[in-house]
């Protein structure tokens, strides 16, 4: 029946209706192999056809496209900050230190000294959430749970009434201004249809995007951050992987090195409609108020 | 520690990290048009009470001032509704499936049945301009009853339309709508009621009307304050920048509009300047919660900040609902 509003879900396509749901897909993408290369930015834009979305110098480390947004879906964040101690565990975990984009060939230039100042890359993605606050809220039916439990926005049905990019606890989802409709990732919904993998984790080169079915993706990360952390990498963790969580785990989820919040991610987010229930009882008894203020005032004996 | 000792802030700014400081949560693409129809669909849910109250009372200066002003903010409403939208001519597909989790969706449904009964009710009263005999002249004997039977239908569904637009803005991500859903929807009750009685002022002043205005502007003003006090963190945009200030001032205007309500029920004029002042502070007070919701978006710190707490488990300074 009816949606679960709040919780762990074994499966939101089963949940939202469908019988013989394949499994629930998903992104696992791990920062602590992300290069900054952007492959995904472009080839998302490519494979979705979505809009330029300005060209900016924002003055914010090597990104310039700022976040995601209606023509943005995927984004890669760029922090610069001094590193901990033991930034050479990473080397020692398997992940060559490519050094950082550089002006010049590299090996031209002498190898500067390691110093004690490390990037943090992260390519952000819709999360596809379990209890996905865009559909939730959507009025129109534009936001659909798909078979493969993603969430997708129906351009033909959208009336762009902007409900879904309030609903959005992670800031994802944008109306796109020319157009009026919203727009987010739709983890390549007519790929993955067709047995193909996604456009950014096809282009990732550091397989820093993994595709796959959720169920795996959870298992693999768990042991990648085991390694890392066996590894002197202490503060490696997952977001978003947990089905405890405020919106039931993420469809799309990461394996960062710092607070979330560093990369402008929420740092502990839950669907709004978690609520709904006690929102509408407070309504009601709001609505009561004006009920009994209406008998009081005009039933009572003429004065 | 300022030597001087000076106000001590109500939260202490919270140290907190974020991405150059760019939001988290994406402020509201709703433009101003959205605060105008949380207005206007108070004021049309407000003015049908008071026009059932007419009807009950056997007032019809209440009851066709009533009906007239619910026909209009109800214009109003859709139109501003309407333009909000990014795909204006797709209006439509609001209505094509019927969604328990959206507050937009059901609101747009029972803005429909309450337009459709208010619609019924206004019509009726121009069944005396209606010939006697032939076919009209059945029309005219049967719109009166029908009539007030819509009448009170509308009524009945005005609570409703006055407080779902609480559940539509608490259940989002903006940090300052979603905290305050506790007190929220009896803001905007008080706020509907004090339009509606306000159109009475205005109209054809009398005790029950002035009894309305002063029970709407006190929940109004009451539950406003929870909003600004109760919430820790989040209440801080409901007290700073535009918002604080718009704010204030549908305060003082509530005030004074349930003040002189009392004071100056035997003047018309005074009435009438009362019942202006209630229907500023409604719009204010809308502007107001808008406003103050779009900062708490725009601010990462209202994100993150009680986002952080509780996930350090330490407890967050909220009320229990
Ligand atoms: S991250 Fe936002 S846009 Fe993506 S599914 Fe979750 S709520 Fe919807
Ligand atoms: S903007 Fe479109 S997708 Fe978003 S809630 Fe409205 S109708 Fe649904």
């Amino acid at each position: 029946m009816g949606n679960s509003l709040y919780g762990p879900l074994d499966d939101p396509a089963t949940d939202a209706g469908f019988t013989e749901a394949p499994p629930r897909m998903g992104f696992f993408t791990d920062t602590s192999v992300c290069i900054g290369c952007k492959a995904c930015e472009v080839a998302c834009k490519e494979w979705n056809a979505v809009p330029e979305d300005g060209f900016n110098l924002l003055g914010q480390s090597y990104d310039n496209t700022g976040g995601l947004s209606a023509n943005s879906w995927r984004h890669v964040a760029f922090v610069e900050q001094p590193a901990p101690a033991h930034v050479d565990a990473l080397t020692e975990a398997g992940t060559q230190f490519l050094g950082m984009p550089l002006s010049d060939l590299p090996g031209r230039v002498t190898d500067a000294p390691r110093t004690d100042f490390r990037w943090l890359m992260m390519s952000n993605v819709c999360k596809h959430c379990t209890h996905a606050g865009c559909l939730d809220v959507c009025p129109t039916g534009a936001l659909f749970r798909t078979e493969f439990g993603t969430v997708v926005v129906q351009d033909d049905i959208c009336n762009g009434c902007g409900y879904c990019i309030s609903g959005c606890p992670y800031g994802v989802i944008d109306r796109r201004e020319d157009d009026g409709r919203a727009w987010k990732c739709t983890l390549c919904y007519d790929r993955i249809g067709d047995g193909l993998t996604p456009a950014c984790a096809k282009a990732c080169p550091t397989e820093s995007i993994q595709f796959g079915e959720l169920d795996e993706l959870r298992t693999r990360a768990a042991e990648r951050v085991a390694k890392l952390h066996e590894d002197g990498v202490t503060e490696a963790r997952l977001y978003g992987n947990d089905p405890d969580d405020g919106v039931g785990g993420d469809g799309a989820f990461f394996l960062l090195l710092d607070e979330p919040e560093v990369y402008g991610l929420p740092p502990d987010p839950h669907v709004p409609t978690r609520d709904l229930v006690k929102m509408w009882k407070k309504a009601g008894l709001a609505a009561l108020s004006m009920v009994a203020t209406a008998v009081v005032v005009f039933a009572g004996r003429s004065k | 520690m300022s030597p001087g000792g000076g106000d001590r802030p109500m939260v202490p700014k919270a140290e907190f990290e974020s991405y150059y400081g760019r939001p988290i949560v994406r402020p509201p693409v709703w433009t101003h048009d959205i605060a105008i129809y949380l207005f206007t669909g108070g004021l049309a849910a407000g003015s049908a009470i008071l026009a059932a109250g007419g009807q009950a009372t056997g007032d019809p200066v209440l009851r066709r001032a009533g009906r007239a002003v619910t026909m209009a903010a109800l214009g109003a409403s859709t139109f501003f509704l309407i333009k909000d939208l990014g795909r204006p001519e797709r209006f439509h597909h609001m209505l094509r499936v019927i969604k328990p989790t959206s507050a937009m969706s059901l609101g747009t449904w029972l803005l429909s049945g309450f337009g459709g009964v208010a619609g019924v009710a206004a019509a009726s009263e121009f069944a005396p301009l209606l010939p006697e005999r032939g076919p009209l002249g059945l029309v005219r004997r049967v719109l009166p009853p029908v009539g007030a039977v819509a009448g009170y239908g509308t009524a009945a569904l005005a609570p409703g339309l006055a407080t779902y637009t609480a559940v539509l803005f608490s259940d989002t991500a903006v940090p300052s709508w979603n905290a305050v859903y506790p007190d929220l929807p009896f803001v905007f009750a008080g706020s509907a009621l004090a339009s509606g009685a306000a159109v009475g002022l205005v109209a054809g002043p009398n005790d029950r009307v002035v009894q309305m205005a002063v029970i709407g502007a006190a929940l109004e003003l009451g539950a406003g304050h929870r909003c600004e006090h109760g919430y820790g963190l989040l209440s801080e945009p409901y007290r700073k920048g535009r918002a604080g200030k718009l704010l204030k001032a549908a305060k003082v205007l509530n005030a004074v509009g349930a003040v002189g309500a009392v004071v100056g029920r035997r003047s018309r004029v005074v009435s009438a300047l009362a019942g202006a002042a209630l229907l500023a502070g409604s719009v204010l007070t809308r502007f107001g919660v808008f406003e103050a919701g779009v900062e708490s978006a725009k601010d990462p710190r209202y994100t993150v900040v009680p986002q952080r707490e509780q996930a350090n488990g330490k407890k967050v300074n909220f009320p229990s609902a």
